[in-house]
């Protein structure tokens, strides 16, 4: 299965929800549209996994990237992973010590960004 | 229980959820692997295949990649091969700590650890005619890992 990609505004955030495989065929995709959302003005990125059905380190590199691109500009980004097999994929990666990993979308609204200024300026 | 199941693929990226498929559904028929586990065997097949078929594109190979999977009770073997320019196993990178700003330098290399974390056991030999990795995936519990 590809990968799909659905975009959404809830302000302030922007929503991807992507679905399928995040492998070296779907990471691609997912770059290049973290690239459109952030060159269209995102600074805010929420990632919602609930649909993903596998991901691997192309993946993980995908997201390691989206996160290093909105830091750089100030902004910062949320994963929504309630699938514990994708989360499991996450944490042998560290990157639950570098990003916010959450359960749920319901309150993406009221996601408190994590990355600071600090983090911004170090990259 | 036990089986053997041989794959040979093209050198695509696009085959590697087919090998994904058929490993995984080998373990399920055969080893008895709980389904937590096979998620683990999927994603450190994808590594390896992945890495296997990258090798093949960057020489120019033409040669198939080969997939070799053994079941046995409670345990899976998965051995795969390449005919790529190959690497020096003791050079690989490691990765920076999550809390060092060149982790977020780091997007990609990071599918051997993978594996690593994954996997039981884990044998790489590599060398100019090519690469031969081998996991062995069993029954441990999470707490483990």
């Amino acid at each position: 299965m590809s990968v799909t990609i659905r975009r959404c505004e809830e302000p302030p955030w922007t929503v991807l929800s992507v679905g399928g495989d995040l492998d070296v065929v779907g990471a691609p995709d997912l770059r290049q549209a973290v690239v459109a959302a952030v060159a269209e003005g995102s600074r805010l990125l929420t990632l919602d996994l609930s649909d993903l059905d596998f991901v691997d380190s192309f993946g993980i590199g995908a997201v390691v990237g989206a996160l290093k691109r909105l830091r750089q500009r100030g902004g910062d980004l949320a994963v929504v992973c309630p699938t514990p097999r994708i989360r499991r994929v996450f944490e042998i990666c560290d990157l639950d010590k570098i990003l916010a990993l959450h359960d749920s979308i319901d309150r993406v609204g009221s996601i408190e960004p994590t990355g600071s200024k600090a983090e911004a300026r170090r990259l | 229980m036990s089986g053997r199941v041989e794959i040979e693929i093209p050198a695509r990226a696009d085959y590697v959820s087919l090998v994904r498929l058929v490993v995984a559904a080998a373990a399920e028929l055969e080893s008895g692997l709980d389904p937590p586990r096979v998620d683990d065997l999927r994603v450190a097949v994808s590594e390896a295949t992945t890495n296997a078929i990258q090798a093949h594109i960057r020489s120019g190979c033409t040669h198939p990649v080969k997939v070799c999977c053994q079941c046995a009770d409670q345990a899976v073997s998965v051995t795969v091969s390449d005919c790529g320019p190959g690497f020096d196993v003791e050079a690989l990178p490691e990765m920076p700590p999550p809390d060092s700003p060149a982790r977020l330098g780091r997007e990609s290399g990071m599918g051997i650890s993978i594996i690593r974390a994954l996997s039981d056991s884990v044998d790489i030999r590599s060398g100019p005619s090519g690469t031969e990795l081998h996991l062995v995936l069993g029954q441990r519990q999470p707490a483990d890992t």
